[in-house]
């Protein structure tokens, strides 16, 4: 089976010649409906990888490839959520998740005709992440995890058909995290996108990931893949037992020794 | 907060004004000041009374003069502010050239208008655009030029051109910037209006005070003052009600900080 997201010995370098090297020969793949995390010390390049992938910087050198298709603009059928729920504040939560419809096709030239549908959909949407009765609401009167939730329904109301996460939880605390977690959890098992999660949240990404890339330190390499082999839907309980564990501990010595090797070659592949 | 107060805080602005008349009223009645000199508010509004024909006349002159003004001003810098905040080509050519113009005195370039465009109307209009758009361009091209980088990211992974992306955030984001330079683009188009009559015109507040000045009939002139500010603040209220109808969202601190209370 051949993969959705290809990376094919990727570099990026910020600026010229003398620029940072942010991401150094990385190949990678992704399988279509598979949820990949991409796990790494900080300034790894977990980000630019994102924007690597969504076409909206060029490599340096090598192809990324989505769908079979080489990229090499920013992908039309993409869902985006990030740290910052960038909710627009002169929208409402309905509007504001409803924003892609306006801008991508086939939607933008059907909204005006068939809006009662796309409403209808949204606030199902909305309901699934927990956000009934607050469609009305403007952006801040809602909580950040609320936001967040909002946040995730504007990526995916287009039904993309890739979905990139740049530490959608990291700002929020711990139980709202994992509140969120199970949230998308259950929206990926109904509706099966393929899902890139950047975080740097080790827990996080061994419970909602099929597969773990872990990424050293700038220039990012990936330096260890991991399958994680778990029944879905995973629960909270789960991140307790041995097996969970024992993932989450290898991760972060690979990391820690990705930190403290930062600087000099290493000659791990992937794997 | 109870509702006394804030009545009361509706009515501070009137009380300031009122006993701030009262103390002047008094300071030249007790040390016996002399009209031409300082004139007493009474004296003013006698004035005011006695000149409201040509005053009005006169108003109205410096009136539509700023507005057409402002509106040109308006109209060029909303489209110099999208061009400026939209293409850093367009904000390194053209930033410099604005500040240049801006910090040329507008009195020095008055003459030069005259030269070109004759007194009266024409001066006036320019000499209140001139001043008013630089504002605006400045706070629109800001107001583009901060959107958020993962906003824009968001909307450009879903294939929106660089339109969309000015209609769909970029304007709106804007509003509550534009609103803001609005209310100070229309008092220094008050400026420019009159800045023009005085030097150069038959008509206008700026050329009645002008004349008042000459023939030493003082409370004339701080009639004429009056009128001016009366203008400028009624304008500015009319902006500053407009803001809050449209930008709601951006101001709402304070909104929820008396909701709250």
């Amino acid at each position: 089976m051949s993969a959705f997201v290809e990376l094919d010995d990727v570099s990026l370098r910020y600026g010229e010649t003398e620029g940072t090297l942010a991401i150094d020969h990385v190949s990678l793949g992704i399988r279509q409906g598979e949820f990949a995390a991409v796990v790494g010390p900080s300034g790894c390049g977990k980000s630019s990888l994102m924007k690597l992938v969504t076409g909206l910087l060029p490599p340096t050198a090598g192809q990324v490839r989505v769908a079979g298709k080489l990229v090499d603009g920013p992908l039309k059928i993409v869902g985006m959520a990030f740290q910052n729920p960038t909710l627009l504040p002169w929208r409402n939560t309905l509007s504001n998740t409803m924003l892609p419809l306006e801008i991508v096709q086939p939607h933008r030239s059907r909204l005006a005709q068939k809006r009662a549908e796309y409403v209808a959909a949204a606030n199902r949407l909305l309901a699934a992440v927990g956000l009934a009765g607050f469609e009305k609401k403007q952006p801040w009167m809602l909580s950040g995890g609320m936001q967040q939730r909002a946040s995730l329904c504007r990526a995916l109301i287009h039904q993309p058909e890739l979905l990139m996460l740049d530490e959608p939880f990291a700002a929020l605390d711990a139980f709202t995290r994992e509140e969120l977690w199970a949230v998308l959890q259950d929206l990926w098992l109904e509706r099966k996108f393929t899902c890139t999660l950047v975080t740097h949240d080790l827990r996080e990404a061994a419970y909602l990931a099929d597969v773990i890339f872990v990424m050293s330190a700038r220039p990012g390499r990936i330096v260890a893949t991991h399958r994680v082999d778990m029944k879905r839907p995973r629960t909270l309980d789960m991140t307790f037992e041995p097996a969970f564990i024992e993932i989450v501990h290898t991760i972060r010595n690979e990391i820690a020794s990705a930190r403290s090797a930062a600087g000099s070659v290493t000659t791990e592949t992937t794997a | 907060m109870t509702r006394g107060r804030r009545r009361l805080e509706m009515a501070m602005p009137w009380i300031v004004i009122f006993g701030l008349l009262v103390v002047w009223q008094a300071i030249v009645q007790i040390f016996q000041i002399r009209q031409f000199v300082l004139p007493a508010p009474t004296a003013i509004i006698d004035a005011l009374l006695q000149y409201r024909e040509p005053i009005t006349d006169h108003a109205l002159f410096t009136l539509v003069n700023t507005l057409t003004g402002f509106a040109i001003g308006v109209v060029i810098g909303v489209l110099l502010g999208i061009i400026i905040g939209s293409s850093r080509l367009a904000y390194a050519g053209l930033y410099p050239l604005l500040v240049g113009i801006n910090s040329v005195p507008k009195a020095a370039i008055v003459p030069i208008l005259v030269l070109w465009m004759g007194i009266g109307q024409p001066p006036a209009i320019t000499t209140a655009f001139l001043l008013s758009f630089f504002p605006i361009a400045v706070n629109v091209a800001t107001g583009l030029a901060t959107v958020e980088p993962e906003l824009e990211d968001v909307l450009r992974s879903l294939g929106a051109s660089k339109l969309d992306i000015l209609r769909k955030v970029g304007l709106p984001r804007t509003l509550p910037y534009l609103f803001a330079s609005l209310k100070v683009a229309i008092t220094l188009a008050f400026v420019g209006a009159v800045i023009s009559e005085t030097i150069a015109s038959n008509d206008g507040i700026g050329y009645l005070m002008l004349q008042a000045a000459s023939q030493f009939r003082v409370p004339l002139m701080f009639a004429g003052v009056f009128v001016i500010a009366t203008m400028g603040i009624a304008t500015y209220l009319i902006f500053a009600l407009l803001e809050r109808r449209l930008t709601g969202w951006a101001t709402r601190r304070q909104e929820t900080f008396f909701g709250g209370g």
